[in-house]
């Protein structure tokens, strides 16, 4: 274990669930931590996980199930896509993490005799996922929260709460500190660091409306992307199958409410020749529709998973269904999500939280009324690239997928999947720059498995969190202490943070604020609609390619926006504006990424490559950015050496894919019916 | 865990659209002056149109109802689903949530007016958003967390009954929003952070005492937490007035958790007592 020098310090950027887990574990290892945030820790984007967290339990161990088999199936489940060795030790670590989360307090549901009670996720055939009601998230943020609290009284830790993330600072190819602005008082300064963690999350807000938090724009990762860092599968945005549509946001709706026993269906007709049509009666009172006129489209094509198939496949039938057969509720883009049959008590016990979210924001009683809901963007799989160093276990060739329930071939010893505290982990391609969390590309391919979020937060920050204390106290910061390099370095990356604010500043203009081809938020409405229809569930090489252009034709207009607040105080104008360029970058970085992938896996769809390509895309998408803001694309090799692919059909009975019809390039920015407006669009 | 849901808000059947009028108070920052500005917003029944959502139409076009036009109301906001705490606020003289607040049902008619203003127990940054660094502070004092022995692997926590984690649970979904605090007559605002120490703690940090009382592991710190509470501006300086009860969005049972905290104190110095040497 590292011990170091007390007065180093480490930045950590970000204070969800990856940022505070690594402060944790770094103030552990004798380091100070400066913790960065927009907004106050406890309110971070992690509250808003619902359904829980996956680790192989004593229960489920008994039935069969092991710590292998989780790691095969979150393989499988991100369609063969991930680096594998970084994906097993997490799966290895899961039960400690619930062990240490449930010390730390977490209220995790029990069961009668007081063991921690499990539920059933999407992508697995056994109850292992653990959960606090239905805010999960937010009770494991919490109990963090509280961790770093304490450090925070002790002094090891400095929060930097309504401070915003501008750069990094790299001096002779490492990074050394970052500048951020205090986004109250607007004074911008350079911090120095031996180390510095991204743990910032993900990108939603370039679709404009997603289940994602207001500050969930991806401007940090942008602007390290901008300084150099490699930006890995961006094209990999999960859409969740199961949404409230809404006018500022689209409202999860757990995968938890189908594990509990959540049925998805639509009214509809069947036909002579088994085949399902729609129901004349489609949007009048679900409970007059009889059993026998309800089509439960999930349960009838994937017989073994039913409603709980993995996110990308739901959320595709569910688009087929509504845009393709026209069968969703009321001929409109909706369909039912259905626990009336289960028992009230039950429900509140388990799904309080979420089922008040819906009466709150809809005005109905999801009790007895079946919930209408559609997909809507939700997380990103890509994100920064980073390195890992193997493990212990290296079979000499890979093993065929594991039978479920099956004996495992090995145990789960630590350091098997990852070199345990190696400085490589989870390390960008600058040195002594990491990423953590959502914004780390690792570990959830071509497709995230649900419950499975929480895990690599918290693993990043307890496993790599280690790596970093090694690396302040063995690599370079041992040998070049940031304290004594030149105040240049600092000062000339102030220097151009303040040269980028002034240019935004100078674009005021109050008597154009009304403007709306110079306005900000405008431009980053059109940019959420243009993604939305563009690079969600079904991708085409024209439409993507239009994309493009329309990305350029916005960057143009962005480099001429007004803005109507000259503000040195509490500018939040300024704060949008800076952070829609970088959302530009990282838009780019999907769109090509999209167009470049010609193939369909996992998330990615696309009708005109419909199949998985593992021969030229079982590889990682790489985005460099270029002077221009656009993205050089290239794909490089993954480590696939501890299971061999397999196709991913999760027992479909009717083994064609479901194929959406593509969207036609329209004219205009405006979304042209049957595109989905609740996937994502504009404010 | 209660056993009573709210009862679904009567959205208007109205068809068509409707012109209702937004007023906002703002202020440019600390020290400057308020003033009101009005703007107008088409909606429409069904449409999901909230506070948010309104403020953000309004950023997209700053023109008040003079058609003047003006900066951007500045606001916070974060998860929009009444799960972060950021966008609480004062909703036509009610501190709430703004994520939650649907035009639908404050302001479901023609003309109806909706009145928003920041929380007036917490210093204003500027227009709606609010310093809050306070209640964040206030956990502190009560040393709300579970004293870990840091994050090794050293096995399972407490074994724990369904009903005290369902207790617990819901003490657990605090979003430290402050809700209790602008509805409290005993909590005040105070600029100075040096008053901070001594000045009331609120309900919620009373509750979050109750909270690491309860725990297996969390109970040994309970002393240092009812010396704090004991204190002053501790549960003494409670008035009883109950409000903080009746604005929690997480219905929180507040005042059930004051009147145990209370409980454990005058036990905690009673047993002081008879322990002086």
């Amino acid at each position: 274990m590292a011990v170091t020098g007390a007065q180093k310090r480490v930045i950590v950027v970000g204070g969800g669930l990856a940022g505070l887990a690594g402060t944790v574990r770094l103030v552990e290892s004798g380091l100070k931590v400066d913790l960065f945030s927009v907004v106050p820790v406890k309110r971070s984007h992690s509250v808003c996980a619902q359904g829980g967290i996956n680790a192989c339990n004593e229960v489920a161990r008994q039935q069969g199930y092991s710590e292998y088999e989780h790691f095969d199936e979150t393989i499988y489940g991100g369609d063969f896509l991930a680096d594998q060795h970084p994906v097993l030790e997490m799966a290895n670590w899961a039960p400690k993490i619930i062990d240490l989360l449930d010390r730390m307090g977490v209220p995790f549901n029990r069961t009668s005799e007081g063991y921690r009670d499990l539920r059933l996720f999407g992508g697995s055939l056994f109850k292992r996922t653990h959960f606090a009601g239905a805010t999960t998230g937010q009770q494991l943020l919490y109990a963090m929260d509280e961790q770093v609290r304490r450090h925070e009284a002790a002094g090891d830790v400095t929060k930097y709460e309504h401070w915003e993330f501008l750069s990094p600072i790299i001096h002779d190819g490492r990074c050394v500190g970052i500048v951020a602005q205090d986004i109250r008082t607007m004074q911008i300064r350079a911090f120095r660091a031996e180390a510095v963690v991204m743990a910032t999350g993900g990108c939603g807000l370039i679709y404009g409306k997603s289940t994602n938090s207001v500050m969930c724009n991806g401007a940090a990762a942008a602007r390290c992307y901008r300084e150099g860092a490699y930006y890995a599968n961006a094209e990999m945005i999960q859409v969740h199958p199961t949404a409230i549509p809404g006018a500022d946001k689209l409202r999860l709706m757990s995968e938890s409410a189908r594990g509990e026993g959540g049925r998805v269906w639509v009214p509809a007709i069947k036909r002579a020749d088994g085949t399902w049509g729609p129901h004349p009666r489609s949007g009048q009172d679900p409970k007059s529709i009889p059993d026998n006129e309800r089509y439960y489209f999930l349960e009838e094509k994937y017989p073994k998973y039913g409603n709980i198939v993995p996110r990308d496949i739901a959320t595709r039938e569910i688009f087929d269904i509504c845009v393709n057969q026209g069968m969703g509720v009321g001929n409109q883009n909706q369909v039912y999500l259905d626990l009336t049959h289960r028992d009230k008590d039950y429900l509140q016990r388990k799904l309080e939280g979420i089922l008040e979210i819906y009466e709150k924001f809809v005005g109905e009683d999801p009790y007895t009324t079946p919930m209408r809901i559609f997909p809507a963007v939700h997380y990103s799989m890509g994100g920064l690239w980073t390195k890992f160093v193997k493990g212990t276990y290296n079979p000499p060739k890979p093993l065929p997928k594991h039978v479920s329930g099956k004996r495992a071939p090995i145990n789960a010893e630590v350091g098997q999947g990852m070199a345990y505290g190696d400085p490589a982990n989870a390390m960008t391609n600058i040195d002594g720059l990491y990423a953590f969390g959502e914004v780390n590309f690792a570990y959830h391919g071509a497709n995230r498995l649900g419950a499975n979020a929480l895990l690599s937060c918290i693993f990043d920050g307890l496993f790599c969190g280690v790596g970093v204390a090694n690396y302040v106290r063995d690599g370079a910061p041992s040998k070049a202490p940031s304290k004594d390099l030149p105040q240049g370095a600092y000062d000339g990356a102030v220097e151009r943070e303040t040269a980028r604010m002034k240019k935004l500043i100078s674009a005021v203009d109050l008597g154009k604020a009304a403007d709306e081809a110079t306005n900000p938020y405008v431009i980053g409405r059109e940019l959420g609609v243009e993604m939305t229809e563009a690079c969600t569930v079904v991708r085409t090489g024209p439409r993507l390619e239009q994309c493009l252009q329309r990305l350029g034709d916005l960057r143009a207009r962005y480099n001429r926006l007004t803005l109507a607040d000259a503000g040195g105080w509490t500018n939040q104008s300024l704060s949008y504006a800076r952070a829609l360029g970088d959302m530009l970058d990282l838009s780019d970085a999907v769109a090509r990424g999209a167009l470049e992938r010609k193939e369909s896996r996992g998330a990615h769809y696309r009708p005109d490559y419909k199949d998985r390509n593992d021969a030229e895309f079982m590889k990682t998408t790489l985005a460099r950015r270029e002077s221009d803001g656009s993205a050089h694309v290239e794909f490089i090799p993954i480590d696939a050496s501890l299971v061999e692919p397999t196709a991913r059909t999760y027992g479909k009975k009717d083994d064609s894919k479901p194929a959406p019809t593509p969207p036609t390039p329209g004219s205009t920015g405006v979304p042209s019916r049957p595109v989905p407006t609740t996937v994502g669009s504009g404010v | 865990m209660s056993s009573t849901t709210p009862t679904a808000p009567s959205v208007a059947p109205k068809p068509g659209t409707r012109t209702i009028r937004i007023r906002v108070k703002r202020c440019e920052g600390p020290g400057k002056p308020e003033r009101w500005e009005e703007f107008t917003l088409q909606v429409s029944a069904g449409d999901g149109t909230n506070v948010i959502a309104a403020l953000q139409r309004i950023a997209a076009k700053p023109v008040t109802v003079e058609g003047k036009n003006t900066i951007p109301v500045a606001w916070d906001s974060g998860c929009l689903e009444e799960v972060c705490g950021a966008c609480t606020m004062v909703v036509n003289g009610k501190v709430r949530q703004s994520c939650s607040a649907l035009m639908d049902t404050i302001a479901p008619n023609e003309g109806d007016v909706v009145t928003l203003e920041p929380m007036s127990k917490f210093p204003v940054i500027r227009d709606l958003v609010v310093d809050r660094s306070r209640v964040f502070h206030n956990l502190k004092r009560v040393k709300a967390w579970v004293p870990v022995d840091g994050t090794y692997d050293l096995g399972a926590g407490p074994k724990e009954s369904p009903e005290t984690q369902e207790t617990r649970y819901v003490l657990s979904t605090c979003m430290s929003c402050g809700c209790c605090l602008e509805a409290c007559p005993q909590f005040t605002k105070q600029e100075n952070p040096e008053t901070w120490d001594s000045a009331f703690l609120g309900a919620h940090a009373i509750s979050q005492a109750r909270l690491f009382n309860m725990h297996g592991t969390g109970k040994q710190l309970e002393k240092e937490r009812l010396e704090a509470l004991a204190g002053p501006g501790g549960v003494d300086d409670c008035g009883n007035a109950q409000n903080c009860v009746k604005v929690c969005p997480k219905r929180i049972p507040l005042t059930e958790s004051i009147g145990a905290m209370g409980r454990a104190v005058t036990i905690h110095a009673v047993k002081k007592l008879f322990t002086l040497r």
